[in-house]
């Protein structure tokens, strides 16, 4: 099971740039901000896209739950 | 894909497009079985709009078919006019900054409540609950 620190550098690998504040009670649900210019001009669909490509398959599975808050510098 | 998979993706499509307010959730609105898909639903009930739900919960594979037509890998998801506009994150977000009502066409209540506690980042200062 992932740790919330290795969601977080799961996240910022895939973003160049982004930062990302993740939080997990328990490795299965995650509570993650990432703030990064890749987001200007996107939309929230699209910014959200962005953070999950890090998860491909994933998401729904071992990570049960990523609540997401995207945000541009 | 399987003559079946095809056949319950054609199904979401047209379900899709046939109502325009459609939410794909885990259960019912009267009996959500998550607690995301609850509060997708209470931020369209509080909005007093009119949906459609497809619970998911009953096959697998229309999990499967919608996460492949949609490319969003999470349930609830939430579609307006054929378009994906989100879960539970971003419809809630959407709520309480008033763009749920305008997407949906209807009036935000002057006296609207957050369906839950307000995002974090929504509130003036950056303090968690770690209590739980």
């Amino acid at each position: 099971m992932p740790t919330a620190s290795e969601v977080k550098a799961r996240i910022e690998a895939t973003i160049p740039g982004a930062t990302a504040d993740v939080q997990s009670p328990d490795n299965v649900h995650f509570n993650a901000r990432v703030v990064a210019d890749a987001f200007a001009g996107l939309s929230r669909i699209e910014q959200h896209r962005l953070v999950y490509a890090a998860f491909e398959g994933e998401l729904g599975g071992e990570i049960h739950a990523l609540q997401l808050k995207t945000e541009t510098p | 894909m399987s003559e079946q998979s095809t056949q319950i993706r054609d199904a979401i499509a047209q379900a899709i497009g046939e109502n325009p307010v459609i939410l794909f959730m885990k259960g019912t609105p009267d009996q959500p079985m998550c607690g995301f898909s609850a509060r997708t639903v209470a931020a369209l009930q509080a909005l007093n709009a009119p949906f459609a739900a497809v619970d998911i919960l009953p096959d697998p594979r229309i999990r499967q078919e919608l996460s492949a037509l949609s490319q969003w890998p999470t349930i609830p998801q939430l579609f307006v006019n054929g378009e994906l506009v989100g879960g539970c994150d971003i419809v809630t977000e959407m709520y309480e900054s008033g763009e749920l009502a305008e997407t949906l066409g209807v009036d935000q209540p002057a006296a609207a409540e957050p369906a839950e506690e307000p995002a974090v980042g929504a509130r003036p200062m950056g303090i968690e609950n770690r209590l739980s």
